[in-house]
């Protein structure tokens, strides 16, 4: 259900999700019919519990999906109007979508601007573009130019988080794939983090989809935002609709209401599956 | 022969001080541990101490015993090197290493004495069958990586490990089937030896030139591998891999492309340390028991270190010979044969992730 309508999409959709299921491992269903639409040069994001499915729809996206032993059995994806299911992640960070995973994932051993070199693999622009947008990276996070040639491994966790996010920009992305940036991290550190997806995203039109359990944060950022719960999408609407919608007040941003009702499920039973597009 | 009464007292305070060391610590570990470390410290302190006064008895012989021993660790170094790469890039422990040291002889010697058969100067000739055995290495990490490797993408290491005994039975069987099964002669290095150091020494220092070369080689080519990891850009991607598999994949990182690039660099590393040992005592199958030894030089090294391989490899090189030697005198010769083995196995009681080895901390 939409809360409030987003009006007819002035902007293309960069990413398009259209009612895709997930298996693992031959068995265990988790995304059973999702669909969500990333428009160009947006924030987007995705909000739910632990096990909502959240990291599964960017994987289905990025196709980080196979490495876990996932599926997309249903549905389709596309990235820019292409079909995007059988691609490697190699492909897809050629083509512009690249996902920053969830725990951050530095290269522990590596020194910091060695781990956002490696952001620059699939590039075939030549050392002085690379080394233009290893500028770019460190202007939007001085601290990391501080910190250029410390081991990765031990820099702290808001650092690891930037490297994370600065190693994607290094693949020149149009679309970032964002899993759950402010995990353990200080509220400080997260806001800070959003200030700076924000300003890539307003100063490069770098599109963002975006994971999150902090969903006061997220919906200060996003513009849109779909809600998650057990694999099905059970509100969307705009940012600002959503930070008003009484339910989710309730449920996810811990204002008003009695406390007896803990989610969707127990107000009623939604069914978001486009069957007409299946 | 002081060695036993300078090494004796030396044990015996060893003990002692082991003994007050673990008490004054408090550790609780159990009454076994302690027991056996206090006995492994006593064990090393008399071989030190007894290798010691011979070393003092008769330096010139010592010296010769010890460098010889040290240069032919560097060919355990090179298996061991070998293993290493792929164990820290892939998580695989490859037990085909010495298979592909045989793969990379037979291609190399076999193809070198087609073409002096041919007439082919030897100039022209070494060259060609470098290039030849490369590309034969080349193919095998292909091949491996190909059908061995990435059905099994995300097994267990268990499974990679026996697939990787698969692959060992059939690159022994195809290298003997293509190639011959004989003993082939590789003369690429000189086998002579310097006589060093005569006016310091009765009799002066026998060191053998093939075993210098292949130090050069060695030192060379772990020179080359560290600036390949350190500077290039497939370096750094192999490096992260080997830090965070799925991580790399998500900056774009084919893992694929990596894995064959690793086994091409362990492949390399085989055909080197091949032209050595196949100089040493000819290419033939027994070549294969190399990844014995490589054994424990990575147990005493630890799995996941270069430097560990290097060093793992140059104690046992030195250690079995200096043992072979002075220890053999007392308690009979052969000792080289198993002293590798029971070096690791101390090794494992007292520091199981090797010297160099990171801690493996397994959360339960």
């Amino acid at each position: 259900m939409t809360v409030a309508t987003a009006g007819t999409p002035t902007k293309p959709n960069i990413v398009e999700v259209n009612n895709i299921e997930v298996i693992y491992d031959h068995v265990i269903l988790v995304l059973k019919g999702v669909s969500l639409n990333v428009p160009q040069g947006g924030i987007v994001a995705i909000l739910g519990a632990n096990g909502a499915g959240k990291t599964t729809t960017l994987r289905s996206i990025s196709n980080l999906l196979k490495a876990e032993r996932g599926e997309v059995t249903k549905g389709s994806i596309t990235f820019k109007g292409e079909r995007i299911d059988s691609l490697t992640p190699n492909e897809l960070v050629k083509r512009g979508c690249i996902q920053v995973m969830e725990g951050r994932h530095c290269f522990g051993h590596l020194t910091i601007e060695e781990n956002l070199l490696t952001g620059a693999f699939t590039r075939r622009d030549g050392r002085a573009a690379i080394a233009a947008s290893l500028e770019r990276v460190y202007a939007y996070f001085p601290r990391l130019k501080e910190r250029r040639t410390s081991q990765a491994g031990y820099t702290s966790g808001g650092e690891q988080q930037m490297c994370a996010i600065g190693r994607a920009l290094m693949a020149n992305p149009t679309m970032v794939l964002l899993d759950e940036p402010s995990m353990g991290l200080a509220p400080q550190i997260v806001e800070q983090i959003f200030e700076i997806v924000k300003d890539i995203n307003a100063k490069d039109g770098v599109s963002f989809l975006l994971a999150e359990q902090n969903t006061n944060m997220a919906l200060k950022y996003a513009t849109y935002g779909y809600i998650l719960e057990s694999g099905r999408v059970v509100l969307d609407g705009e940012a600002s609709a959503l930070r008003d919608n009484a339910d989710v007040k309730e449920f996810y941003l811990g204002t008003g209401g009695g406390g007896e009702r803990r989610s969707f499920r127990d107000v009623k039973h939604y069914k978001r599956r486009k069957r007409w597009l299946a | 022969m002081s060695g036993l009464s300078f090494a004796i007292p030396g044990g015996i305070g060893a003990v002692l001080a082991g003994l007050m060391f673990v008490l004054l610590r408090g550790d609780r570990r159990s009454v076994v541990d302690t027991i056996v470390h206090v006995a492994l410290a006593a064990v090393t302190a008399v071989f030190l101490g007894y290798l010691a006064s011979r070393a003092i008895d008769n330096p010139g012989g010592f010296l010769e015993i010890l460098v010889g021993g040290l240069l032919s660790g560097v060919l355990y170094s090179l298996v061991a090197l070998g293993f290493v790469l792929i164990f820290k890039a892939s998580g695989v422990f490859n037990y085909a290493q010495g298979a592909m040291v045989l793969v990379a002889g037979l291609a190399l010697v076999r193809s070198l004495d087609y073409l002096t058969g041919l007439g082919v100067a030897n100039i022209v000739a070494i060259p060609l069958a470098i290039l030849f055995s490369g590309a034969v290495m080349a193919l095998c990490a292909f091949v491996i990586e190909k059908w061995v490797l990435r059905p099994l993408l995300n097994q267990d290491g268990l499974t990679l490990f026996m697939s990787t005994i698969g692959a060992t039975f059939v690159l022994e069987g195809l290298a003997q089937m293509v190639f011959g099964s004989g003993v082939y002669p590789l003369r690429l290095f000189p086998t002579d030896a310097w006589i060093l150091g005569e006016g310091m020494f009765p009799g002066g220092i026998l060191v053998n030139k093939l075993d210098v070369w292949g130090g050069l080689i060695a030192a060379i080519l772990v020179v080359a591998l560290a600036a390949f990891f350190q500077y290039t850009k497939t370096g750094r991607a192999l490096r992260a891999v080997a830090d965070d598999h799925a991580a790399a994949q998500s900056v774009g990182i084919p893992i694929s492309w990596i894995w064959f690039i690793v086994w091409l660099v362990a492949g390399i590393v085989a055909l080197v340390a091949a032209t050595v040992w196949g100089t040493k005592l000819g290419v033939q199958f027994s070549i294969v028991f190399l990844a014995l030894k490589a054994l424990p030089v990575l147990i005493i090294g630890g799995f996941t270190s270069v430097p560990g391989a290097i060093v793992g490899g140059l104690i046992v090189g030195a250690g079995e010979k200096l043992a072979e030697i002075y220890l053999g005198e007392l308690i009979g010769g052969g000792i080289e044969y198993w002293f590798a083995y029971v070096l690791a196995l101390a090794v494992l009681l007292v520091r199981p992730q090797g010297l160099y080895g990171e801690k493996i901390i397994e959360r339960i």
